[in-house]
């Protein structure tokens, strides 16, 4: 028989303010094997702690029942102080009162009542309880960060810097990510690529840092610690080893009518690249869909003009096997399709461009040499139209565009109607917005400096089409502070596009079991004490795959999901969750069900021997549990057929116990 | 019928969801017969979310509304403006006296092209 106490929280007025708790503490203390119950303001708090532990060593209690917050609040907690106490940790079960009852219920005798049914279910399964003990996992001092922007640059260096090695694994032919596209950064202006191209070269000097560029990674199998990795190298028919980087096959390719993706498609590059000067790792690569020598077996000019004899037009993709203890989701995003918002003209009009083409046209190694013109005559703008929040801010069931707030377009259009102003101050420039949103270090500084000093015209409104009529573009628009509406004939009209993930976090949140919110952002384990870990251990996220960002934010949380992950490396071994499948040999039947229903792939079969009639030996097939990959999700112990699969800790019993202390 | 109740009236038989309006002014700055309307379509959203039904039903210029349904098509938040302003202008007829087409005449009316509603309200404009 238990000797179980039981210690009813407050929680100040969350809890005491709708359940009576003395009412409580004293119906659980006439339960059966409860040797002691009280309630307390603060069951958390260092008093509170240091009465469970008294009454532990006072009373010899052998479990403890605790009826407060949610056990993903405070069940570690309570662990730790029952374990300093000399308990078994698995010996104690949370009563939930507040999220489940308190939270929930306004009239204080259903509330009351609730929470002595659920501490008495507590109590029921306390009694069944055995102590368990966590095993132990090595860990691989090893990190993987996907994705090569901003964000995957800092995480990595941090890492690095801290001793342990990383590999990059980034889709593209370079690191560098959106970022290495922009002009100017805001509030301060420095131009983006003189900070980040240090970054770029550092991680691609670092000896503890890998670039795995041009490649993808294929499977994810293993936990924290522990994880096993196959990365896809696609073939970039370049010899990585032997390119210098010189560029000559570039500048000798016949095929040059490619769409220069770096550019947003403003302009052509040949079908062999380097996407931009200071590409890291500076390699060339070749394009299969546009190559004449891949197509045709026609051509073969860069391999004539290779000094370095790089080029090898039979390279295959190649898949990499590697271990790591952690890693880091850094995907980043994308602006949106605009397909759905043909108002604007986007697909009709080659003068309406988005925010992230308009840097480029703005920027200096951009296909207009960092002189601002319009696509489509080459000419100086002279009235340029902003649109904000295209696509943003949207109902879900508009069925269109997205229903956050992008959080970066407000400071990046103002950014672009100031330095347009600044550099040509004979153009007018008219920004649309819905609201001005500028929280953060100079940011509404910087906003009122573009209304102010630069003459930029905001307007509270929203365009409502823009029709392209010869050379113009007639924008109309409202001005609802001054009610009345506007047609204006611009040159050019950029509209701020709302973003969204990357195509590429999907797939990859199914390879590492992390979970996603239905935008497609990586959830993070909690919203406010937890934003740089995925709920799945091992999973860190790092910038905008995790909601939209901007540059000092990404670098923030960079830095954080890097401190989360040498946290996790530099601990030699892990503790385990020991409460994890277990299967009774004797009453398995070998079926195989719960070793297909097992997502972890934690089963196997084993034949064992077994004591048969007249002293004989039997060899029955039997499950097998790993007890380091099992997530003790439960699912093997619903397929069981036989009832022989059981969860530690969660056992059937334990649970039906708890039912019918619920139903008595 | 007060206020509350007659504007809760009005959103229940236009459909739409004033509610969800952000006054981003899309639907207005879309508008062709801005010139003509005293009351812009965002403005609809907001004066019926405060009751202020009558006052709406007494303009004139509520049947210049041409029911293009561009406000509707443009509006990010699903507000439907152009619905909320065809309610407006129902109860307005329906007080005056009923609807001014015979069921008999819409068949021969109708054309593939235009919205079904646009031609219903043409034609109580015109018979005003």
């Amino acid at each position: 028989m238990q000797r179980i106490g039981v210690f009813v929280c407050w929680c100040g007025s969350n809890i005491a303010a709708t359940v009576d708790v003395q009412a409580v503490s004293d119906a659980l203390a006439r339960e059966p094997g409860v040797v002691f119950a009280a309630n307390y303001q603060y069951m958390c708090s260092q008093a509170g702690q240091d009465m469970i532990r008294d009454k532990i060593h006072e009373l010899g209690l052998t479990g403890v029942v605790i009826c407060s917050c949610s056990p993903r609040m405070h069940e570690a907690t309570f662990r730790k102080t029952c374990e300093k106490a000399g308990l078994n940790p698995y010996m104690v079960e949370i009563a939930n009162i507040r999220e489940q009852v308190s939270w929930v219920h306004k009239d204080k005798a259903v509330g009351t009542e609730k929470a002595i049914v659920l501490g008495r279910a507590a109590i029921a399964k306390v009694q069944l309880n055995t102590p368990l003990i966590a095993g132990e996992t090595p860990v691989t001092k090893r990190a993987l960060v996907i994705g090569g922007g901003i964000a995957g640059i800092q995480t990595a260096l941090d890492i690095a810097d801290a001793g342990f090695p990383v590999d990059i694994v980034e889709q593209k032919p370079t690191i560098g990510g959106k970022m290495a596209q922009l002009d100017k950064t805001f509030p301060t202006l420095d131009c983006a690529a003189c900070i980040l191209t240090p970054k770029m070269v550092e991680a691609g000097q670092h000896e503890n840092i890998r670039i795995l560029s041009y490649s993808e990674v294929e499977e994810v199998h293993g936990f924290v610690g522990n994880f096993d990795v196959k990365i896809r190298r696609k073939a970039r028919f370049v010899d990585e080893t032997k390119c210098t980087g010189c560029g000559l096959c570039t500048e000798k390719c016949p095929m040059r009518k490619v769409p220069n993706e770096f550019n947003m498609g403003l302009d052509n590059r040949s079908a062999i690249y380097i996407p931009f000067a200071q590409a890291v790792p500076k390699v060339a690569t070749i394009d299969p869909r546009y190559c004449m020598m891949l197509n045709s077996g026609k051509c073969g000019v860069c391999s004539k003009v290779c000094e370095a004899g790089a080029i090898n037009y039979k390279q295959k993709d190649e898949i990499l096997e590697e271990k790591y203890g952690a890693i880091v989701a850094a995907t980043g995003f994308n602006p949106i399709s605009l397909d759905k918002f043909d108002e604007f003209a986007y697909s009709r009009s080659p003068d309406v461009v988005t925010s992230l083409e308009f840097e480029r046209l703005m920027n200096a190694a951009g296909p207009t040499g960092g002189t601002l013109l319009r696509p489509s005559d080459h000419e100086h703008p002279h009235t340029i139209v902003f649109v904000q929040c295209v696509g943003s801010r949207c109902d879900a069931s508009a069925e269109k565009g997205k229903e956050y707030c992008s959080k970066i377009c407000c400071m990046y259009t103002a950014k672009h109607a100031m330095l347009t102003r600044e550099k040509y101050p004979d153009t007018e420039v008219y920004v649309f917005y819905i609201d001005v949103r500028t929280p953060g270090k100079g940011f509404d500084e910087f906003y009122r400096r573009a209304v102010e000093q630069y003459d930029v015209h905001y307007i509270k409104g929203m365009v409502g089409k823009v029709v392209p009529e010869g050379k113009k573009l007639r924008v109309q628009a409202s001005d609802l502070l001054d009610d009345r509406q506007l047609v204006i004939d611009a040159d050019l009209v950029v509209l701020a596009a709302a973003i969204e993930p990357d195509k590429s976090a999907r797939p990859l949140a199914t390879k590492l079991t992390a979970s996603m919110d239905t935008n497609d952002f990586f959830t993070e384990a909690h919203p406010k004490l937890r934003p740089v870990e995925s709920p799945t251990a091992g999973v860190f996220l790092s910038g905008a795959c995790q909601g939209p960002k901007d540059i000092p934010d990404t670098v923030a949380q960079a830095g954080a999901a890097a401190s989360k992950v040498i946290g996790l490396l530099v601990k030699d071994k892990l503790i385990g969750n020991p409460c994890v499948a277990k299967p009774d040999e004797l009453m398995c039947n070998g079926c195989s069900s719960c070793e297909k229903v097992c997502p972890y792939g934690a089963i196997t079969y084993e034949d064992k021997p077994f004591r048969g009639p007249n002293r004989t030996t039997v060899y029955r097939r039997v499950a097998c549990v790993n007890p380091a990959v099992c997530q003790g999700c439960g699912a093997c112990t619903v397929a069981c057929p036989s009832g022989a699969m059981d969860l530690q800790g969660f056992s059937n019993r334990q649970i039906m116990a708890e039912v019918d202390a619920i139903c008595r | 019928m007060n206020k509350k109740d007659l504007a809760a009236e009005i959103i229940r038989i236009s459909g739409g969801s004033p509610e969800k309006c952000m006054r981003c002014g899309k639907c207005t700055g879309a508008c062709p017969a801005f010139d003509d309307m005293e009351v812009h379509p965002h403005q609809f959203a907001t004066m019926i979310r405060e009751g202020r039904v009558e006052e709406l039903a007494a303009k004139k210029g509520l049947y210049n509304c041409m029911s293009c349904f561009a406000c509707s098509e443009r509006c990010p938040r699903s507000v439907e403006p152009a619905r909320l302003i065809e309610a407006v202008r129902v109860y307005a007829l329906r007080q005056s006296g009923g609807n001014h087409l015979a069921a008999d005449d819409v068949p021969g009316l109708l054309d593939e092209a235009l919205p079904q509603q646009a031609i219903t309200s043409a034609l109580r404009k015109y018979a005003k």
